[in-house]
């Protein structure tokens, strides 16, 4: 549509204004992670973060003082703050951080790789070699991946319970490889079937075997497809809850299982709450923002390239 | 991988020749096996078992009283008048939520389609509360945003000199569907935007040629033109919003009373608060009746555009 200057101009802003607003709750969890805990709670709050060029003394001594004369330093307000890493020194350090992290490391790691290591024969076979039965398949697996999964948890914990998978890791990965599978069979599928097959035929005329054949000819030919991929399973696996929460909640909880626990937090550590959350979300965050092209694909099972 | 490798060499070695190539086609439909005998397993084993369950009286505090009962947890269940509080909570909050991000996203992808400065940051930037895990934006919105308080939101009201709200207090459904919301609106925006970005310029130059102005473009070709992936984003987030679970847990455990209470946190509640296995399992089929009515619709606009999805090949 044309557009004069100034229209354009205008609605450029409006989409500005927008985006700013709905990307605010993220802006505002990371400003509160760099605040102090007694900051957090100010309002008017300060916005911006400037760095400490102060050493840690002189900080608490500042802070000390300041709680001398509260009052005082209110009334001055300023927009401007001074930045803290020490939530996050607190959220890794005092409050066990790392046993999620490393949960939800392990879990999402070896769930998307299990899922691709079975999920990509089977797209293969869906894609070269479709029988009559392949379409009812495909739009079962559907089914499995739109189930609800409070459906299926009361039989899924108690099947956890009796087979000593409760609050294990094992268990989670089973479940959540479970929840990847058709996933990857939808997309891998969708990525062969732009690859021409008459090359893993030659391939196959001169004597490549079935196992060399995914090595050398399918998977680098499918990569940037396999990437996106393994990239949407670990987007899902590291933000699960209800699966996590029933079935690991303690030696076993990853990270979101671990955040739920600031649920009654109420006013009370808003800052190291902050950095733990932030520290949760990055990960998936930063890879999201690389593979925002194939999270479309993903996200719609491939229905939508 | 390394198991289907051990069948191919008993299958591929007795002929040569014609029996190979047999063998070899056989292996190659064979690759599907270790993926579906997964997915039998840990979808359909646990789905038999809920329909057992849902038969059974089975409360895990008498377990002494166990036993099948036929269709009488069926029958409790559906008029029971918390039940069909529930399903309403449950289509109020996914309709809400489906409408707003419909018409947010939609707005928000016009917005983007569009060449602008700074357009992969804005787009980046709202995408963004998709990828935030649900428990986070869940304690974010409670405890930063809206806490009476303390709240950033609850504060700016305050200093417009309003009485302090409290959003989750007074209106908690309200509250929920604003975060489910937030973050949703970027998987609706993401789609369409892929839908608009696949419609062709020649077409709507064409029609504001012939005089047609924006109002009838969007109406004429542009909506026409995103149905498909309307129908898709609006089918699939209705999938997801009928299972939300931890943003309801985290801010309002269901409550005040059963307002926020959707079937996933009542099939919870049922199951690890009350312990009843037999009704919550009742519950859980009837949450699997709802969401195969989706899919079936879902399907059958997978199948339309069979052409695309070469599911038909």
């Amino acid at each position: 549509m044309r557009l004069t200057k100034w229209q354009g101009m205008f609605l450029t802003a409006i989409t500005w204004l927008i985006a700013l607003i709905m990307f605010f709750p993220i802006f505002w969890m990371l400003v509160t992670s760099l605040k102090t805990e007694r900051e957090a709670f100010n309002f008017p709050p300060a916005f911006i973060p400037v760095p400490s060029f102060q050493s840690a003394d002189a900080d608490l001594a500042d802070e000390a003082v300041a709680t001398d004369d509260e009052a005082e330093e209110d009334e001055s307000y300023s927009i401007f703050f001074e930045a803290t890493l020490d939530n996050y020194r607190r959220a890794i350090f005092d409050a066990d951080f790392a046993t999620p992290l490393i949960n939800t490391l392990w879990i999402t790691v070896l769930s998307t790789f299990a899922a691709l290591l079975m999920g990509i024969p089977a797209a293969y076979a869906l894609a070269y070699k479709p029988d009559k039965q392949s379409n009812f398949t495909l739009l079962w697996l559907i089914s499995t991946r739109m189930l609800p999964p409070a459906g299926v948890i009361v039989p899924l914990f108690l099947l956890a319970r009796d087979l000593s998978l409760l609050d294990t890791r094992l268990g989670i990965i089973i479940i959540y490889t479970g929840m990847n599978v058709p996933l990857v069979i939808w997309m891998m599928r969708s990525f062969l079937l732009d690859v021409p097959y008459e090359i893993l035929e030659a391939g196959r005329m001169d004597g490549v075997n079935l196992l060399q054949e995914f090595r050398y000819l399918v998977l680098p030919l499918v990569a940037p497809g396999l990437f996106a991929t393994a990239l949407l399973c670990m987007i899902f696996s590291w933000n699960e809850f209800f699966f996590a929460f029933n079935i690991a909640k303690s030696n076993a909880e990853p990270l979101t299982v671990y955040i739920s626990s600031f649920k009654t937090g109420r006013g009370q550590f808003i800052a190291m709450m902050s950095a733990a959350s932030t520290l949760s979300v990055l990960p998936v965050v930063i890879a999201g923002w690389f593979a925002q092209k194939q999270l479309v694909q993903g996200l719609t099972m491939g229905a939508v390239k | 991988m390394s198991d289907n490798t051990g069948t191919s060499s008993i299958i591929e070695k007795p002929k040569r020749k014609r029996g190979e190539q047999i063998s070899d086609q056989l292996l190659r439909r064979m690759l599907i096996w270790p993926a579906l005998i997964y997915m039998i397993v840990v979808t359909q084993v646990p789905l038999l078992y809920t329909l057992n369950f849902s038969f059974q009286r089975w409360n895990m505090n008498r377990p002494d009283r166990r036993g099948y009962t036929g269709i009488d947890n069926y029958i409790d269940v559906i008029t029971d008048n918390d039940f069909w509080t529930i399903l309403l909570n449950t289509t109020v909050l996914t309709g809400a939520v489906v409408i707003v991000t419909f018409i947010l996203g939609l707005t928000f992808a016009l917005l983007l389609n569009r060449e602008f400065v700074g357009r992969g940051i804005v787009r980046t930037m709202l995408i963004t509360p998709f990828l935030i895990m649900p428990t986070v934006s869940a304690v974010l919105w409670k405890n930063v945003l809206l806490d009476p308080s303390f709240g950033f939101i609850s504060g700016i009201v305050e200093m417009m000199g309003f009485p302090t709200p409290d959003f989750l207090g007074q209106s908690p459904m309200g509250s929920v569907i604003t975060i489910v919301a937030w973050q949703w609106t970027p998987f609706m925006m993401l789609i369409l935007l892929a839908g608009l970005q696949s419609l062709s310029h020649e077409q709507v130059e064409a029609a504001q040629i012939d005089g047609a102005g924006p109002p009838n473009i969007l109406r004429h070709i542009v909506l026409p033109h995103l149905q498909r992936y309307i129908e898709i984003a609006v089918l699939m987030e209705i999938l997801f919003i009928l299972s939300v679970f931890g943003v309801i847990f985290i801010t309002t455990s269901g409550g005040p009373g059963i307002q926020t209470t959707n079937l996933s946190y009542a099939i919870y509640d049922e199951a690890f608060s009350n312990r009843d296995i037999g009704d919550a399992s009742t519950m859980g089929i009837y949450a699997i009746i709802v969401a195969n009515i989706v899919v079936a619709f879902f399907v059958q606009v997978l199948r339309r555009g069979s052409e695309d999805v070469g599911v038909s090949s």
